[in-house]
């Protein structure tokens, strides 16, 4: 791939990421959040959190189905770092504007609701790896310890579903989509990789 | 001069805000105009004695939903409306969708006329009321009540309709029953959305007798001045303003009078979040969030919290339902 065109591909990625944030920011500006404008910005930054995040892990499958798509590698960061931003807000809001950050009610909220436990320990989770994905801290840890470290990425989605599904009401249906999406990734790798491996034996075999 | 409280105007006399702004649109030549008397007196100046004037098209639409009301001392007071545009985009009725804009989008396929609500159970013989005899049955009134909703939002609502309690006189319920059941209309060929969630359909909801009875639970007819909207329950539905909102069945074709608690829609689906009386009560948390306070609907992001009152700001009228009665775990 050339380098233009690597630079406009990170460019377009970077207004679809920034697409949701500007378009939440514009609204708070000209007073177009709509009837609850608390809800929208929660729900806003928390699904796109999960879809980034989900994005990103379909990265190493796509690489696995075809070598020609190797250089999406160079969008994992970006994409990682976006879900991370997204989840950031989330977790604000609900800190600010549902909260008050009265941290009594925090306090009973992280010991007593599941939907919050899971939804925060998926945002812990993913401190780690927002900071160490520089290349200097890559280089640091060499790349075996950071791939292990990094592996904690699925722990994070399956948390971050798991805290959707806790949120909904029970019978409503709408975390199905990114569910099936992120089984179909996580299922994808070891399938992926059984058939390669196979090919590479048979190749040698041969 | 004489300065009316807001407290003191009809519902059908107060310009909703998207009225007003369609006529600003229509009517931008005569902006100037006019600008001076909206602000000092928006409230006050008629929207449809102001479409008189100036808008045909508008009055013939108001004509055919408007509906004769009367005021009511049972009114909320000292509250702000929630605007119409709020009270009819952003709505839980999942027959629908499971979105709050949904039901504004879709519910335009429910068919309101002719409907019919048919009474029966422990009843001295079973009744069929025609829409048009039950909006007869009564004088219509402006209620405006708070409006809190299970997920921690709330509303302030200009309904319209009659105690409950008048029509329930009509249908000579017999001794023993002890509950009321509300059965929602249903029909998948026309509710094409019901699959986007597990429920059981139809809707079901239901009160305790001396519940259905109290002068506050609303049989509803309308909002500001008109018709209900489809995607708000339309033709006719219950409104219990100290219940969760869930509590309030939309479009009712099946009112029946039972003996035994009712299975209703939302304890069905998990009796420990939804209890059966679901009185808003900001002492018993949601398992799954704290009740302590909502987020009033239509207001800045940073303006919305505020603190939940017990049976919703109505204990002084409904808390001796429940004398004796341990909340906590008949929640």
């Amino acid at each position: 791939m050339s380098r233009k065109t690597l630079i406009t591909l990170k460019t377009l990625t970077w207004i679809a990421c920034l697409g949701p944030f500007l378009m939440l920011v514009y609204e708070a500006v000209t007073n177009n959040l709509g009837p609850d404008p608390s809800s929208n910005i929660a729900l806003t930054t928390g699904y796109n959190a999960l879809l980034i995040l989900i994005l990103s892990l379909a990265v190493t499958p796509l690489r696995l189905l075809s070598p020609r798509l190797s250089w999406l590698i160079k969008f994992r960061r970006l994409l990682g770092l976006f879900a991370f931003f997204y989840a950031t807000i989330h977790l604000a809001t609900y800190l600010a504007l549902y909260l008050n950050f009265d941290w009594n009610v925090f306090k009973t909220d992280i010991t007593k609701r599941r939907f919050i436990i899971a939804g925060f320990a998926a945002w812990i989770l993913l401190v780690p790896l927002a900071l160490t994905s520089t290349t200097w801290a890559i280089r640091k840890l060499g790349g075996k310890q950071w791939n292990r470290l990094h592996k904690l990425v699925y722990l994070a989605a399956i948390g971050g579903i798991i805290h959707y599904w806790w949120q909904v009401k029970p019978g409503v249906l709408s975390p199905m989509n990114l569910t099936i999406s992120l089984a179909v990734l996580l299922l994808a790798r070891p399938v992926l990789l059984f058939i390669q491996k196979r090919k590479t034996r048979r190749a040698v075999a041969a | 001069m004489l300065i009316r409280k807001p407290s003191d105007i009809p519902s059908s006399e107060i310009t909703s805000e998207s009225s007003y702004k369609d006529f600003l649109s229509r009517r931008r030549f005569l902006r100037t105009a006019i600008s001076g008397a909206a602000a000092a007196g928006g409230a006050v100046l008629g929207a449809d004695r102001v479409a008189d004037l100036l808008s045909p098209g508008t009055t013939a639409l108001a004509d055919a939903t408007k509906l004769q009301t009367v005021k009511s001392p049972l009114s909320t007071t000292g509250e702000q409306l929630t605007s119409f545009e709020d009270i009819t985009h952003y709505n839980n009725y999942y027959e629908f969708g499971v979105q709050k804009s949904d039901p504004a989008k879709n519910a335009g396929v429910l068919p309101t006329r002719p409907w019919t609500v048919k009474v029966d159970g422990l009843v001295k013989q079973p009744k069929t009321f025609d829409i048009d005899a039950l909006l007869k049955l009564r004088p219509l009134e402006d209620r405006v009540y708070r409006h809190r909703c299970v997920e921690a939002w709330s509303m302030v609502i200009p309904w319209v309709g009659y105690s409950l309690s008048e029509f329930i006189k009509q249908c000579d319920p017999l001794p023993s029953a002890k509950y009321v059941q509300f059965l929602s209309y249903y029909d998948k060929k026309v509710e094409k959305w019901t699959d986007e969630s597990s429920i059981f359909w139809p809707y079901s909801e239901g009160l305790r007798m001396d519940e259905a009875m109290h002068p506050l639970t609303l049989l509803t007819f309308g909002l500001y001045g008109q018709v209900l909207p489809n995607q708000d329950g339309a033709p006719v539905r219950i409104v219990v303003p100290w219940k969760y909102g869930f509590k309030s069945a939309k479009s009712i074709v099946t009112v029946r009078f039972v003996e035994k608690m009712p299975e209703t829609t939302w304890y069905q689906q998990n009796p420990r979040e939804y209890g059966f009386y679901s009185n808003v009560n900001p002492n018993h948390d949601h398992p799954r969030w704290s009740q302590k306070t909502e987020r009033r609907i239509g207001q800045p992001f940073y303006a919305q919290r505020r603190t939940t009152l017990m049976f919703n700001g109505y204990a002084e009228q409904v808390a001796s339902l429940y004398n004796g009665m341990n909340l906590d775990r008949n929640y």
